[in-house]
């Protein structure tokens, strides 16, 4: 191989002045501008961005995350009347034989479960009062109770070697990855209750995970299985260049 | 940062609680047209924000440090025995006072000016902040009277900054176009001595 093969061939680099520079500089910063619009980045740059979304996850997760800070409680009578719903399927995702129904917990535990909604309202139930935070903007204040989902990991016996959970729902492909210690925040339930009642299909019924300190599209709904794993689980929006971690 | 969040605005394009009320906002349901959006679509604008949020961090304490460890601060901060000129050259200004006030390098209203833009810069972060993490930093939220009016702050926060933006460039060009070359290269050529 000749030497010109392994370095393309540059001509003598013409020195540029600093105006020539400017304004390339100029140039490019406008050109770049206009073809910004409605740009997600393209092929070029949206991994670039993507990787940025994963340093922030990191700062979100490592720096900024305090797993006992609890989220503020609210007075029952500040619930918002009318808190939208939302769901991957055509319709909405109904089970065809909820008496069936049970949530498989498996994974890096000792003892897989198969808990039925009967087990799960024997177990320790948590009751709060919280804002909601969707990654739109808005914001909803409702009521939720269920199950704590450590309190579900230690009935499981988790593993030491599990670093995450992966929710997932019959709601189309819909699923989460969560780390381990958003996961085992007290105020990280399995919730089958809504504003004092069964929780509706429309939030998810009959389970779904809810936590105040998550974006809303990392709650999931429609719940089947828990699984604890040692390696980054994915997630349906997550895939698709939301942020992972979405912590509020 | 500000057409990446023009298309996350776009996502709930008003301020309040799910079913209001709603703060008093212009461009309640606005969707802003399409050459004024970054990202596509919501995660897109998403992912520009918050990685150009870097930029502007960075560049924002790096302007602050030098600000300090140069003492330029001292021709720029706008003080209390500031209040006096400003209200002389704005006298001036609206021609009531036939001289020009003295002044050092920069008078007291570019000063006030140069400052007020500082804190703006402070503002639009520390309201983003507020609503990157309201739960890790509820106190912050609280501070701007929670999420739905931190995020109506962080919004007039970019109107404030476009309007200063072209209210500043059309004084530079109707009053001292070499300024513009100097604001970019850090050279000045112009008329005015006490610039340099």
């Amino acid at each position: 191989m000749t030497r010109s093969e392994q370095t393309p061939e540059t001509p003598e680099t013409p020195r540029t002045s600093r105006r020539d520079f400017l304004r390339i500089a100029a140039g490019a910063g406008t050109a770049s501008l206009a073809a910004a619009c409605k740009w997600d980045g393209g092929n070029a740059v949206r991994p670039r961005l993507l990787d940025i979304s994963r340093v922030n996850d990191w700062v979100g997760e490592k720096l900024l995350y305090s797993p006992s800070r609890l989220a503020r409680e609210y007075a029952t009578t500040e619930r918002t009347a009318n808190v939208p719903s939302y769901f991957i399927s055509r319709t909405l995702p109904l089970l065809k034989d909820p008496a069936a129904w049970r949530l498989r917990v498996d994974g890096l535990v000792r003892q897989p479960l198969d808990l039925s909604l009967d087990d799960l309202m024997r177990m320790p139930r948590t009751t709060y009062t919280v804002k909601h935070h969707c990654v739109e903007g808005w914001t909803a204040i409702s009521t939720w109770h269920g199950v704590p989902v450590s309190a579900i990991a230690e009935r499981a016996e988790l593993l030491p070697a599990a670093r995450y959970a992966r929710f997932v729902s019959f709601d189309a492909d819909y699923s989460n990855g969560w780390d381990l210690a958003s996961a085992m925040h007290p105020q990280t339930i399995l919730a089958y209750g809504w504003n004092d009642n069964p929780l509706p299909p429309s939030h998810g019924a009959p389970l779904r995970l809810y936590a105040p300190i998550k974006l809303g599209y990392k709650m999931t709904k429609y719940l089947v299985s828990v699984t604890f794993t040692d390696k980054r689980p994915g997630g349906y929006w997550e895939d698709q260049g939301y942020p992972w971690f979405a912590g509020v | 940062m500000v057409t990446s969040g023009l298309q996350i605005y776009g996502a709930y394009a008003k301020f309040g609680e799910r079913g209001g009320p709603y703060y008093v906002n212009p461009f309640q349901d606005t969707e802003f047209p399409g050459w004024s959006r970054l990202g596509g679509w919501l995660a897109g604008a998403l992912n520009w924000h918050f990685a150009l949020m870097w930029g502007l961090v960075g560049v924002g304490l790096l302007y602050l440090c030098y600000m300090v460890a140069s003492g330029e601060w001292r021709s720029l901060l706008f003080r209390r025995r500031d209040v006096r000129g400003a209200i002389a050259m704005q006298q001036y200004y609206l021609r009531l006072r036939k001289d020009h006030p003295p002044q050092g390098k920069h008078n007291p209203l570019q000063k006030f000016a140069y400052t007020f833009i500082v804190l703006l810069g402070v503002l639009s972060v520390l309201t983003g902040f507020a609503i990157y993490k309201p739960v890790q930093f509820s106190w912050l939220t609280a501070l701007f009277g929670g999420f739905q009016a931190a995020r109506y702050w962080h919004f007039w926060a970019v109107w404030i900054f476009v309007g200063f933006t072209i209210v500043h460039v059309i004084l530079v060009f109707a009053v001292d176009p070499p300024s513009f070359r100097a604001m970019i290269t850090g050279w000045y050529r112009g008329r005015f001595p006490s610039h340099d």
